[in-house]
């Protein structure tokens, strides 16, 4: 009786580890893409601004249109770590 | 040794108990009073602000010309049209609403961003969902529908990949993207700044000559959300331009 108890403790424990570490993996699995969308995007309305500053506050509003719909896949992943950790 | 640093569960960060009106359903607490607060000053301020207009603007009516001139100028005309501008006050209400409720993050005592609940940015992003399909079937009929769905240009064949995209894309990703992007920022701020200020009177205790990093870090990303904070309004004001100008004129 007291060895089954033990091992359900176990096997909670078990899987609230395992929650944890695979949210920790799906958020950090999230992240990559995102992080180079976002250093593409700014990278090349840096460009531009560079090459065309007349251009520059159209540029500027562009890409942070583009920065949110890029990020937005981390967000999804941020809230996906609470989600699976809880 | 030291103590244990634990950082604590993460409903105590956000869950804050009624105050007022307990367990009816329409209890108040910090979230609430804060939205009541944040559109009370509003008005307050623009009221009031706008009480006494002087063709050469001066104090607060000055600040009151640049953030309408900032909405108008950058948004709006920018993104939507010159001939939209009937579409300013709705979208200056939305961006002043969310830049006050943001700006709690980083008040001192207060220190809570409202938009951290998924209440909040979720009855906004619905309320921008429901106009811009409202203006869409206005403005196109139904053309606003097929438009999207059966894109031109596109081969016959691949409208059976491009078709289910586009309708999840309208119906479901659009209004769900906008308000977990405000949501998880604000979010994402509010932890950072807490584990950081836990971390600080931590050290504080335990090892008192390393103190001076978190704290400093501390200071830092209240900076850096005062920034977050107002180009997260900036974009949600923006995007609800952009579904805005896609329901009035589809084509591109």
């Amino acid at each position: 009786m007291h060895d089954v108890l033990v091992a359900a403790q176990q096997a909670g424990e078990l899987k609230a580890g395992l929650q944890s570490i695979g949210a920790g993996i799906a958020y950090g699995a999230a992240a990559i893409g995102p992080g180079i969308g976002i250093g593409i995007v700014v990278g090349n309305a840096i460009t531009a601004m560079a090459r065309q500053p007349e251009m520059a506050g159209q540029v500027r509003t562009t890409m942070f249109l583009g920065i949110a719909f890029t990020e937005a896949l981390a967000l999804f992943g941020f809230v996906l770590f609470f989600l699976a950790k809880s | 040794m030291f103590a244990a640093f634990t950082f604590p569960p993460i409903d105590e960060l956000f869950r804050w108990k009624d105050i007022a009106f307990n367990d009816s359903g329409y209890g108040i607490n910090k979230t609430s009073l804060l939205v009541f607060i944040s559109s009370a000053l509003i008005l307050l301020i623009f009221i009031g602000g706008s009480r006494k207009m002087k063709l050469i603007p001066s104090g607060v009516q000055n600040v009151l010309e640049l953030t309408y001139d900032f909405v108008d100028r950058g948004i709006t005309r920018d993104v939507i049209g010159n001939d939209a501008t009937r579409y300013t006050p709705f979208l200056g209400s939305l961006f002043l609403f969310i830049l006050f409720l943001n700006f709690w993050e980083i008040i001192p005592g207060i220190q809570f961003p409202p938009t951290s609940r998924f209440a909040i940015p979720l009855f906004l992003s619905l309320m921008v969902y429901v106009l811009y399909w409202f203006l869409g079937f206005k403005h196109n009929g139904i053309k606003y529908l097929t438009g999207h769905l059966f894109p031109a240009g596109v081969p016959k064949a691949l409208y059976l990949l491009v078709t289910p995209i586009e309708l999840v894309q309208i119906l479901v990703v659009r209004p769900f993207s906008l308000a977990v992007r405000l949501l998880a920022n604000m979010m994402a701020g509010h932890i950072l700044l807490t584990a950081l200020a836990l971390l600080t009177s931590y050290t504080l205790t335990n090892a008192p000559i390393i103190t001076i990093g978190p704290f400093l870090l501390n200071i830092g990303v209240t900076g850096f959300e005062l920034l977050v904070g107002f180009l997260q309004a900036y974009i949600f004001t923006l995007l609800t331009a952009v579904y805005i100008a896609d329901s009035l004129h589809p084509e591109h």
